[in-house]
């Protein structure tokens, strides 16, 4: 029970990384972006090959960083991966959804978003094949917290968590401390009021794009590191991810951030009274429960 | 000889089955501009409701029910509206993308639940003890397949006369009045939603149709039918052949059937056999550009809808914003 | 008379650009003055204002600012040109606090922004006392006066206001358009439209009646007040009422 809520909130802290971009381009973009889980995936792989590339300049970054089975090259890596994935998202606005947005209604855009979720998945299981691999080969001992009742954790989670509430944490110093988090603010509540005090629209959602892709990336990782990379694991987070952002209110990024944690927790949860073969049901129930009694999530707004 | 024009029967009847299922993605998409991600769950809720009503006994899951043949087919139908009926009431009063992650979702937990669920349809192994009708008459040969085919002909023939009757009628033109302009046609005292919900659930039931056709044609159905893949050929079939355009959802059905049987089979008898195991990838790359292409390049598809069309939006607001 | 501030010529526009709202209108604003438009309903006075704002595409005609061509700019980029816009309604980002809402019209500001602020706060005693409370849950007047200090936020020399007594009480509404009446004062040249004829007409310096989407009289605010010209375009709508 109370390893299942751990696990939970482990769970959580990379589906809220993942969610906090979603939300934002769902609210100021308005549309439902599908292919926002294969950012995961992109700088999860971008990752891998940059800790190849790094480890080859520099061995003595391959140093593990007890008791994490980190290395300073992957941590690099990872920093690394964060541009190259915002630059991406960037990338497959400028060339697809820009000119879809151009030419066609909202609901074109999900069209696309899922045309380009396959593109994406399945050129990464060309380049990387369709088996799963790990960053590090070695095994990381999982550290007894508890003997009765039996509680695990390994160090490589813990650093997850606290990466992603300080990532969080540096998010929300933004949003409420700095004249650009207001304006990205701004857009997100009033798209033409936030160009009559002369927030510059386009650039505002180039820098939600490169905010989304970058924590996505963290968020990709993450997965890696708490389980594997697989070319298809967009496949599986797109609805919890989605999920998150119903639960947390669509346009809110706290309200992402704890749906994450809520949809974290509640699929671990639900192992106790469910075969774990259900769980990738249970982001669904949750979305379905939420639309039932609050349609527009704990921080959400109507908006038509 | 009698090969090439019995596979071509087989080819056409699956064709004809999707081309139904994509008529009805149509009237959601097209005709009402409803975003259905989880075409799959419908047509899938259609297959195994007409199999566990229509067939025989089975130890260790739900069926057994014995129907008559089109009374089991309606009830597939009905399984398909009644989720649909749900999922919209749930949704549709919301933002348009609600609908898109509602179906989406339902589609995942439809697979997951037919996999895992041995008491209710057989899990991974699926639905067997399933007798097509008139088999006893006619046998498995050559000539079932023909009549077999024949009547899915008439079901497609039957659906798109419905349709385009449906399209035609006040029903139709306030579909396309709410997918154009909401606000108008809530002032003129039509509730959309309950509009659109009526949309919904007719087609599903008509994908509900469609799924149970084909579990009928293949006497069998199994998790592995319900995969997404199945979401995204639909849709591509809809968007390459014209959202909007009744003729063109069927052409676009038989165009994206038969190029993925011919990539599928290009790829297995000239790639190299270390190549073969990425099929499915070149295949997923291929639809994936299909739809992004089409909405990119040519959003109102071969043939476009042959109405007024004002579906594009407004460019410039969407520019600015707001 | 000084050179106009702001010179409107010819222009056509609309929300679609098949389906002009304004057609060939023209008017002129001269400095530190307050240029009233008005109108009946669906004359298209807030079509006007928010094409000069650059939120409405110009399909003929030309706008000029200060002598140069604006006809055609975004509207983040007119903020920087000196030109402040106030919507009528959803002004103010509500989710946002009031001093967070300052700071982001000060965003351009740069080394200056400290004093202007200070100087928002002592002109808006009221705002300066909830400057942590979320805009949303400022009264009527309250938001039209956050809204008028965003605008100002921005130094600009012109300020387009889009019936900022709208919905307002009788009270509310006369403090606000004195302070516009001050804002001139300040060198500031204001455009604005109101369906509060009676008063904005005493306060105002030109006025121009727009009917239809075209011009049809101008004159001086005063001399228009009394004129029966005015009675029979405006008042002859129905709009008896609203005066």
């Amino acid at each position: 029970m109370i390893q299942h809520l751990l696990d939970g909130v482990l769970t959580g802290s990379y589906l809220s990384l993942g969610a906090i971009g979603l939300t934002l381009v769902m609210h100021i973009l308005r549309f439902a972006n599908f292919s926002h889980a294969e950012l995961l995936s992109l700088g999860a792989y971008a990752a891998l090959v940059c800790d190849a590339l790094v480890s080859g300049l520099a061995p003595f970054l391959t140093v593990k960083l007890a008791p994490l089975s980190l290395t300073g090259a992957l941590i690099i890596a990872i920093l690394i991966s964060m541009v190259l994935t915002g630059l991406s998202a960037l990338i497959i606005d400028r060339l697809v959804f820009k000119r879809v947005r151009e030419r066609g209604q909202e609901l074109s855009m999900v069209f696309a978003s899922f045309g380009m979720a396959l593109i994406i998945r399945n050129v990464i299981g060309l380049i990387f094949g369709l088996s799963p691999t790990l960053y590090s080969r070695d095994i990381a001992f999982a550290v007894i917290l508890s003997r009765d009742p039996l509680i695990l954790v390994k160090p490589d989670q813990v650093f997850v968590l606290i990466a992603a509430l300080a990532l969080m944490f540096i998010l929300h110093l933004i949003l409420s401390r700095t004249t650009f988090g207001y304006s990205l603010r701004a857009v997100a509540e009033n798209p033409s009021l936030a160009q009559v005090n002369g927030v510059n629209l386009q650039r505002t959602i180039m820098a939600v794009w490169l905010i989304g892709g970058g924590l996505a990336a963290v968020a990709g990782v993450f997965y890696g590191i708490s389980h594997q990379l697989i070319p298809v694991m967009g496949r599986d987070l797109v609805l919890p991810i989605f999920a998150a952002t119903i639960v947390g209110g669509i346009g809110s990024v706290y309200g992402a951030v704890l749906g994450g944690f809520i949809v974290g927790v509640a699929a671990n949860m639900a192992l106790v009274v469910l075969p774990s073969g259900y769980t990738p049901s249970v982001p669904f129930l949750l979305i379905l429960l939420v639309l039932m009694i609050r349609p527009h999530g704990l921080f959400g707004e109507a908006r038509a | 000889m009698i090969g090439i024009f019995s596979y071509l029967i087989f080819f056409a009847t699956t064709a004809s089955i999707l081309a139904i299922a994509v008529l009805g993605l149509n009237l959601q998409w097209g005709n009402t501009g409803l975003f259905n991600g989880g075409v799959v769950a419908f047509f899938g809720a259609g297959a195994y409701a007409t199999l566990i009503l229509g067939g025989t006994a089975q130890a260790g899951h739900l069926g057994g029910f014995g129907l008559f043949y089109p009374l089991a087919l309606l009830g597939g139908m009905a399984a398909a509206g009644l989720m649909a009926w749900i999922v919209g009431l749930l949704t549709l009063r919301l933002r348009h993308d609600y609908l898109a992650i509602a179906t989406f979702g339902v589609a995942v937990a439809f697979e997951n639940l037919m996999r895992n669920a041995e008491w209710l349809a057989g899990g991974a192994k699926g639905v067997r003890g399933f007798e097509r009708p008139l088999r006893a008459a006619l046998g498995d040969g050559f000539a079932y397949n023909l009549l077999f085919f024949a009547g899915v002909l008439l079901i497609l023939i039957a659906t798109y006369l419905f349709l385009e009757r449906l399209v035609a009628s006040p029903f139709g033109r306030l579909l396309r009045a709410i997918r154009e302009d909401e606000a108008a046609a809530a002032s003129l005292g039509k509730s959309p939603s309950k509009v659109r919900l009526t949309a919904f659930v007719t087609g599903s039931v008509i994908l509900g149709l469609a799924g149970g056709l084909y579990g009928t044609f293949y006497a069998f159905v199994s998790p592995q039918d319900v995969l997404p893949t199945l979401t995204f050929q639909i849709w591509a079939m809809l968007i390459v052949g014209g959202a909007g355009n009744n003729r063109g959802a069927i052409f676009g059905a038989f165009l994206i059937w038969g190029a993925w049987t011919l990539s599928g089979w290009a790829l297995s008898r000239f790639a190299p056999v270390d190549v073969q195991l990425y099929t499915g990838s070149f295949q997923f790359i291929l639809i994936g550009s299909v739809i992004v292409g089409m909405l990119m390049w040519r959003p109102q598809g071969l043939l476009p809808e042959r109405l007024v069309v004002s579906q594009r939006g407004k460019p410039q607001s969407t520019q600015q914003g707001e | 008379m000084a050179d106009p501030i702001l010179q409107v010529r010819g222009v056509t526009a609309g929300y679609v650009p098949d389906l002009p709202i304004l057609r060939d209108v023209s008017l002129a604003v001269p400095p530190a003055q307050i240029t009233l438009i008005i109108g009946p309903n669906g004359a298209g006075k807030s079509t006007l204002i928010m094409a000069i704002a650059g939120l409405l595409p110009v399909s003929a005609g030309q706008i000029t600012f200060q002598g140069s061509d604006i006809t055609g700019l975004r509207t983040d980029q007119l903020t920087a040109h000196g030109i402040a816009y106030v919507p009528q309604v959803d002004n103010i980002f509500r989710s946002l606090t009031i001093r967070q809402n300052l700071d982001l019209a000060l965003r351009r500001a740069g080394s200056d922004a400290p004093t202007r602020l200070a100087r928002l706060l002592a002109q808006f005693p009221a705002l300066a006392a909830k400057q942590r409370d979320k805009a949303g849950a400022l009264s009527g007047g309250q938001r039209q006066f956050l809204a008028i200090a965003m605008a100002l936020a921005t130094a600009p020399k012109l300020i387009l206001m889009d019936e900022p007594s709208a919905g307002l009480s009788p009270k509310a509404a006369q403090e606000v358009l004195e302070h516009a009446r001050m804002l001139t004062g300040q060198g500031v040249s204001i455009l604005l439209v109101e369906q509060n004829v009676n008063q904005a007409l005493r306060l105002a310096d030109h006025c121009y009646i727009l009917a239809e989407g075209r011009n049809q009289i101008d004159g001086p605010a005063a001399d228009l007040r009394d004129s029966e010209v005015v009675g029979e375009i405006y008042l002859g709508n129905r709009r008896v009422g609203a005066a």
